[in-house]
């Protein structure tokens, strides 16, 4: 499950993302033990052991400046350190950035279009070097090379000055430091010069671009062989496509790392395991964790749900995700918002959530940011809970003012090759049906959903194509990571590729821009909650629901628990054996 | 005493080649037993409504509060099957299995027999002519022959049923899609008649009754309809039947890819592909679908070879 770009700031950007923010439908429960959400099960401080990981397909990179991965985001934080880091807390907590390499979260100037970080002290590499500056500078400098590494998200070229600068390889400059966006003024500062004012940027000194590659070291393509190592475990062997592993690293220091636990002495990595023997290895203990964290595979979870004793060793995972249905304005009569309302409030959300997994898939959303996402108003406007079969009368009432009493025709597009889009579209039609708004499902190729058919603002008009199934997952827990790609007007294209399927109001745009140059965390928070509401309050996106992964931990592990932070990932470093 | 009445010679009927037919065909049970249920099976998706309203539910209609919200699949043993749902429910939004087979069987048969008798008709027009006329005709229409048994079919299908629009041809929705899988599958599948009509026709116009009717002055037309056609009805027939359950597997497969009829219209092929995401918990999901698919095209082959072997005792193997 690849984490897809979304970013760019909103102002004169073009985006460079691509594809969709959807991503495959996963399972997980609510009604689960849970033991390690929100709290982390069987703390533990015991060292030792080899910690047992497989995963299911290749391991895209290791290289920190060329993986895009949630799962690889998470597993790097083993070998490397970045300028900040998602807490390593369950909850809430888990939400927050703090300081990894750097001495504090970044410091902002220039109406948040510089910012400043000063790394600390003692940091080294696996060799024994100290970690400067330039290491940061020099690394950020490699992931903009997208010609020999172009896996990676796009995020720094996007955002910083880079007067051209593409790629160190191709430096005139003797250090191959000659990026103008970047400033290192002495051994452990890093300053990064942006093009447009953008207040979110420590959620991008926490990707791995940032952590630190000896330049001496740096072997291009072939560094994610052995990338040199700043966190507490080191690369022993690797063989690409079968598996790696890693042991202690003698020059990581926990003094100056308060947020890695670094228990076990050995971890082990098996690559292109078959999903169905990671979940029988699971289930028997032979194996630990199944990197990839899309949960267990279906025939699994009816088998541990319906058993007591596997339950409880099951976590439903919150993961920054939403499913959801985009209203069109430009197809009558979605032009009137009494139409849409009746839309929302007509819905059954049970059928919604049970088309994408029932409980095991997550829960009825009510609006557009998931709950664990700072600023998510967490309200019910249109009581979506308490009327979870949909609310007739209201919605009747809202087709009358429509001048559409006795209901209209209309059609929803879903994408032919995801079941649970299918039967989404089919609960759809089954509840509208129940007001008079007759419903004509239509299948696209999943290939092409955003790029030709429901992402294409021409072809949704032409079809009529007044519902559109979709879904959204952001790189990131964070309000400007959920919402920009899919409400900001600007991004949308006529040629088509659109993750903004038609969210198209000049007060968002205008809270986004507000957003954007807004440093003070809690102040931009509240602006994200307000973008939120808007959007529900002109009824053009139909939340449906709040995704989670269903997860199964092996009774032995100690000390594990989901972070909220890293989108429902197990946190890794945290995870002991003994 | 009493004189016996005479006994009178038994007298001798005349039989028809269809009567003897007939009669081997009744002595072939194999054969029967698939007609009786092509039968059953016509007569059902007939009375669709009316079966269901008498053992089921509407086909589209949800059944929610049966199903296990964590687990997706219905409540109660064998995916819930009860007095109330024969076949269980669908796994997810808990329809009516019974009522979605019943259905589903309309679907299959009326593309099946619609494209079946398109391909009967292109190919018995083409394949009289290629072979009555021969010469350049025939070396035409063989080739074309060639090139459409040549033709990646499945794949052409898919594309195509890909990008039907929502109306055309005064047709909408299903109605349109129908008619162009029809087409799809009638259209390409004629050379298979073709080849058959146009090697019996060639051996016909050589023989005797030919050279007769054309020696008293017969035009073309009139040998083709008076004298050829009554004399390739029984091959037509018996491979038209056997195209049939080809054609039921063919929009099945279609289906099953997504590109068949629209959902939630019930179709076998769909609620099999919908089936693969559950059979390990809920195999009843796949198993009547694959059962019905499985059952019909069983008896019409069984039948349409009983039928071969009836009118044709020289191909019996």
């Amino acid at each position: 499950m690849r984490r897809k770009g979304l970013l760019a700031a909103g102002i004169a950007l073009a985006l460079v993302t691509s594809g969709c923010g959807a991503v495959d439908p996963a399972d997980g429960t609510d009604s689960v033990a849970n033991g390690g959400v929100g709290k982390v099960h069987n703390p533990s401080d015991t060292k030792g052991g080899t910690l047992r990981m497989a995963n299911s397909g290749d391991w895209y990179s290791l290289d920190p400046g060329d993986t895009y991965y949630g799962y690889s985001w998470d597993f790097v934080r083993f070998y490397g350190r970045a300028l900040v880091m998602f807490d390593t807390q369950p909850g809430e907590a888990g939400t927050k950035l703090v300081p990894d390499l750097a001495e504090t979260l970044g410091v902002p100037s220039d109406g948040a279009k510089t910012w400043t970080y000063k790394l600390k002290a003692g940091v080294k590499f696996e060799d024994g070097t100290p970690v400067t500056s330039k290491d940061v500078k020099y690394a950020v400098e490699r992931s903009l090379d997208k010609k020999t590494f172009p896996s990676g998200p796009t995020y720094f070229g996007d955002v910083l000055d880079t007067q051209g600068y593409t790629s160190p390889y191709q430096d005139s400059d003797p250090e191959k430091l000659g990026l103008k966006a970047i400033e290192t003024p002495d051994e452990r500062t890093v300053v990064f010069k942006l093009k447009v004012p953008f207040s979110a940027f420590d959620y991008l000194a926490m990707q791995p671009a940032t952590i630190p590659v000896p330049r001496a070291k740096d072997t291009g393509t072939k560094y994610k062989e052995h990338p040199v190592s700043t966190g507490p475990y080191k690369f022993e062997t690797n063989e690409l496509g079968k598996r790696f592993t890693l042991v202690r690293n003698d020059n990581w220091s926990a003094a100056n790392d308060p947020h890695r636990k670094a228990l076990p002495d050995r971890i082990e990595v098996s690559l292109n395991v078959s999903a169905d023997d990671i979940d029988a290895r699971l289930l028997s203990g032979d194996l630990d964790i199944d990197v990839a964290n899309t949960g267990v595979q279906a025939a699994t979870q009816g088998k541990v749900l319906a058993d007591p004793a596997q339950k409880k060793y099951t976590d439903s995972a919150a993961l920054p995700r939403l499913w959801y249905t985009h209203l069109s304005t430009s197809v009558a009569p979605f032009d009137n918002i009494h139409c849409r309302k009746a839309v929302l409030l007509a819905a059954d959300h049970d059928s919604y959530l049970r088309a994408y997994g029932g409980d095991a898939g997550g829960e009825i959303a009510t609006s557009i940011m998931p709950p664990q996402v700072p600023g998510a108003p967490k309200n019910d406007p249109y009581s979506f809970k308490a009327k979870k079969n949909g609310d007739v009368e209201a919605a009747k009432k809202e087709l009358a003012e429509c001048g559409k009493p006795g209901g209209f025709e209309t059609n929803m597009s879903y994408r032919t090759e995801r079941p649970k889009e299918k039967a989404l579209a089919e609960a759809m039609q089954q509840s509208l049906g129940k007001v008079g708004i007759k419903l004509t499902l239509k299948g696209y190729p999943q290939g092409d959903y955003f790029k030709l058919y429901a992402g294409k603002p021409d072809f949704v008009k032409q079809e009529g194509l007044g519902l559109l199934a979709g879904g959204w997952q952001a790189d990131w827990v964070d309000g400007f990571g959920f919402l920009q790609q899919i409400v900001d007007s600007r991004v949308i294209r006529a040629t088509g590729g659109n993750n903004n399927l038609g969210v198209a109001l000049p007060k968002v745009d205008a809270l986004l821009d507000q957003a954007l140059l807004e440093t003070d965390t809690a102040k931009r928070n509240d602006l994200w909650g307000q973008i939120d509401r808007t959007v529900m309050d002109e009824a053009l996106i139909l939340p449906g629901v709040w995704a989670k992964v269903l997860l199964y931990r092996p009774a032995h592990l100690k000390n594990i628990y989901v972070n909220e932070g890293l989108g429902g990932y197990y946190d890794f470093v945290q995870i002991g054996v003994k | 005493m009493t004189i016996a009445p005479a006994q009178t010679a038994p007298e001798i009927v005349g039989r028809s080649p269809w009567r003897i037919a007939w009669r081997r065909l009744r002595r072939d049970r194999i054969a029967l037993g698939g007609g009786v249920v092509v039968v059953l099976l016509v007569l059902v998706s007939a009375a669709a409504p009316l079966i269901v309203a008498l053992l089921g539910h509407p086909p589209n209609e949800f059944h929610q509060d049966r199903i296990d919200s964590s687990l997706q699949i219905p409540t109660g043993r064998f995916g819930g099957m009860s007095g109330d749902f024969l076949f269980g429910l669908e796994p997810v939004n808990g329809r009516d299995l019974f009522s979605r087979i019943v259905y589903g069987s309309r679907v299959s048969l009326v593309i099946a027999f619609l494209a079946t008798g398109l391909s009967v008709l292109i190919g018995t027009v083409l394949g009289v002519v290629s072979g009555y006329f021969g010469g350049w005709i025939d070396a035409v229409v063989s080739r074309l022959m060639d090139v459409f048994l040549a033709f990646p079919l499945l794949l052409f299908a898919i594309a195509l049923a890909g990008v039907i629009p929502d109306r055309g041809f005064g047709l909408r929705g299903n109605g349109l899609r129908i008619a162009v899988l029809v087409f799809i599958i009638g259209f390409f599948s004629w050379p298979y008649i073709g080849r058959i009509v146009r090697g019996q026709t060639l051996s016909l116009r050589e023989r005797e009754f030919v050279d007769a009717a054309r020696s008293l002055g017969a035009g073309h037309a009139r040998i083709i309809v008076t004298e050829l056609l009554p004399n390739l009805v029984a091959p037509v027939l018996v491979y038209a039947t056997l195209l049939i359950p080809t054609n039921i597997l063919f929009e099945a497969a279609l289906s099953f890819l997504g590109v068949g009829i629209r959902a939630p219209t019930p179709s076998w092929g769909a609620m099999l592909s919908d089936a693969t995401h559950f059979y390990q918990i809920a195999p009843h999901f796949m198993l009547f679908p694959g059962l019905a698919i499985f059952v019909t095209v069983l008896a019409f082959n069984l039948f349409g070879d009983g039928l071969r072997d009836a009118l044709d005792p020289r191909l019996k193997g």
